[in-house]
């Protein structure tokens, strides 16, 4: 269990709520992720996975509470969005779009060298695509161009890895492959997070969770988390965006209960 | 030796310089344009055309046929209405364009306005439709500078700029260079259309600008190859169109851009990456 006292946290959520316009997606997240860790985040649709995700990479301004990321900066973060905004028809190699991953080391004007080169081919053949390094990223597949963006990630080096459902529309084999990366991550002790909604993976594979359904439903080992008593109050407390809501009562006094891990 | 091709350029000086201005526009618009088109933003181009008019109206108003007044109240108001309209765009629900779409509608009235209630139609044509026989050494530095200019700051902002336009939103996580690139892109932008509007009038500045880069699509598959394409493109039609122009006797700016437009017909129908002719040919696929 990586959650015990002593270690230091990597991110700390006190009271975060976070949220569009006022209304929260999620709201009084009080949770620590220990240095390597590896947490699933799940959670039915709209419990507020993405929104939580956004909020470490500083894409949204906490409405509530605080979020603190303990020596990690912006260019220390990997992050995986879900609604990605690449344009898969601009004319642009599978080599060159992993390149990409190296921003950190040579920015905007370093050039790639020999080193620089061999790094993407390797990241290349880690996922399996040597072969197509030179085609456009138009002419990949749904699958291999999840491939080409793990590829990337890979590149990143960064310490945190934030994934928001990386398995969407993706096959076993790829998700298999796409696992075995992940978790060799997490032998490196990266800080790895991914909000996912196959429960069968999570148990399979991520030490430890945090269920959420716009708030902590509960966090700790997997096993003790994913517990149909647990899943189905997920399921109750998912609300519907409520247009007229009144200013939350748990900012107005009431003693706010301690979450503690399970 | 004298053939027909070099004869008018040996013989008239003002054939000299007007080549030379269309090839220095031909080397810094399309590399810009190719950047417009893969943004998506190619009608951008037409709308900041009319955008700088106001601005180019005022210095004629002010300084009459100014070449430095007119550029700058061009590059002005371009650029005004570029912020103006990005602005508006990130802090309010309106899209780019449409934003782009209100400021340029209204700063084209304001130039229309202008140069009517102050200037006959002669001089209105003339700010439309531009003056490229009669580049004088004042316009022809003009256009080489910004050129120049043009050309070493995508130089710099090329790589940013190249993730800008294919994940803007790898390039946010990981450098704070995004809005910076987006800016000086459009500085540029204003910058060769202010430029192309010397040579060919503020309503074909975009023509030359974005008629190479469409066509480079039919013919390169990254953008390096696009940008050759588009100014080697470019170069071809501003000669062509300066000679047609020449012995046919009409107007040299719409010939250069019709010679253009026929050259992106042409890579429309053959282009050898999915030009439309393919897709009519039986052919065998290939292994893999």
């Amino acid at each position: 269990m990586t959650l015990s006292a002593h270690v230091e946290p990597a991110i700390s959520f006190r009271d975060l709520t976070l949220g569009y316009d006022r209304h929260p997606a999620v709201h009084h997240i009080d949770v620590e992720v220990v240095r390597g860790e590896l947490l699933a985040i799940v959670g039915p649709n709209g419990a507020g996975k993405s929104t939580l995700l956004k909020g470490i990479m500083g894409e949204l301004k906490p409405l509530g509470g605080s979020l603190k990321l303990d020596g990690l900066n912006k260019r220390d973060i990997a992050y995986l969005p879900q609604q990605i905004e690449i344009d898969r028809s601009f004319p642009i190699s599978v080599f060159d779009c992993v390149a990409m991953g190296l921003w950190r080391k040579i920015g905007a004007w370093r050039g790639l060298d020999e080193r620089g080169k061999r790094d993407v081919a390797r990241a290349l053949a880690t996922v399996g695509l040597v072969d197509l390094a030179s085609r456009p990223v138009g002419a990949l597949s749904g699958g291999q161009f999840q491939r080409v963006l793990f590829a990337r990630l890979l590149l990143q080096d960064a310490s945190l890895i934030l994934l928001d459902e990386p398995f969407r529309a993706v096959d076993t084999k790829t998700i298999a492959d796409l696992i075995a990366l992940i978790l060799h991550w997490h032998g490196e002790g990266r800080t790895v997070l991914a909000a996912l909604h196959d429960l069968d993976q999570v148990r399979a594979h991520f030490p430890t969770t945090l269920l959420i359904a716009r708030e902590v439903v509960a966090w700790g080992e997997t096993h003790k988390v994913l517990t149909p008593a647990n899943l189905a109050k997920a399921r109750q407390l998912v609300e519907a965006f409520d247009e007229h809501a009144e200013i939350c009562a748990r900012d107005e006094g009431e003693g706010r209960q301690e979450r503690r891990p399970a | 030796m004298i053939d027909p091709v070099t004869q008018p350029f040996v013989e008239f000086a003002f054939m000299r310089r007007a080549l030379v201005g269309c090839l220095a526009l031909s080397l810094g618009a399309p590399p810009i344009g190719v950047f417009l088109m893969l943004r998506r933003m190619s009608l951008m181009g037409d709308a900041m055309s009319h955008a700088i008019l106001p601005g180019a109206a005022i210095g004629y108003l002010l300084a009459g046929l100014s070449l430095f007044a007119m550029s700058l109240g061009g590059f002005a108001a371009g650029l005004a209405v570029a912020l103006a309209a990005g602005l508006v765009a990130r802090s309010t629900v309106l899209r780019e364009d449409a934003s782009l779409a209100a400021f340029y509608l209204v700063s084209l009235a304001l130039g229309v306005l202008i140069v009517s209630v102050r200037g006959s139609n002669v001089d209105l044509l003339h700010v439309l439709f531009g003056t490229v026989l009669a580049l004088d050494d004042a316009a022809l530095y003009l256009v080489a500078s910004i050129t120049t200019v043009s050309l070493a700051v995508l130089a710099v902002i090329y790589r940013p700029l190249v993730l800008e336009c294919f994940d803007p939103h790898f390039l946010r996580s990981a450098s704070a260079l995004s809005s910076p690139t987006h800016l000086m892109f459009l500085v540029l932008v204003v910058l060769n259309l202010v430029s192309g509007f010397q040579a060919l009038g503020t309503l074909m500045a975009v023509g030359i600008m974005l008629l190479p880069a469409v066509t480079a699509r039919f013919w390169a598959e990254d953008v390096s190859g696009l940008i050759l394409v588009a100014v080697g493109s470019a170069f071809a039609a501003s000669l062509t169109g300066l000679l047609v122009s020449y012995y046919a006797n009409v107007p040299t700016g719409p010939a250069i851009i019709l010679l253009c437009g026929i050259s992106y017909l042409f890579s429309l129908l053959f282009g050898l990456k999915s030009g439309l002719i393919w897709g009519l040919l039986p052919r065998k696929h290939l292994e893999a």
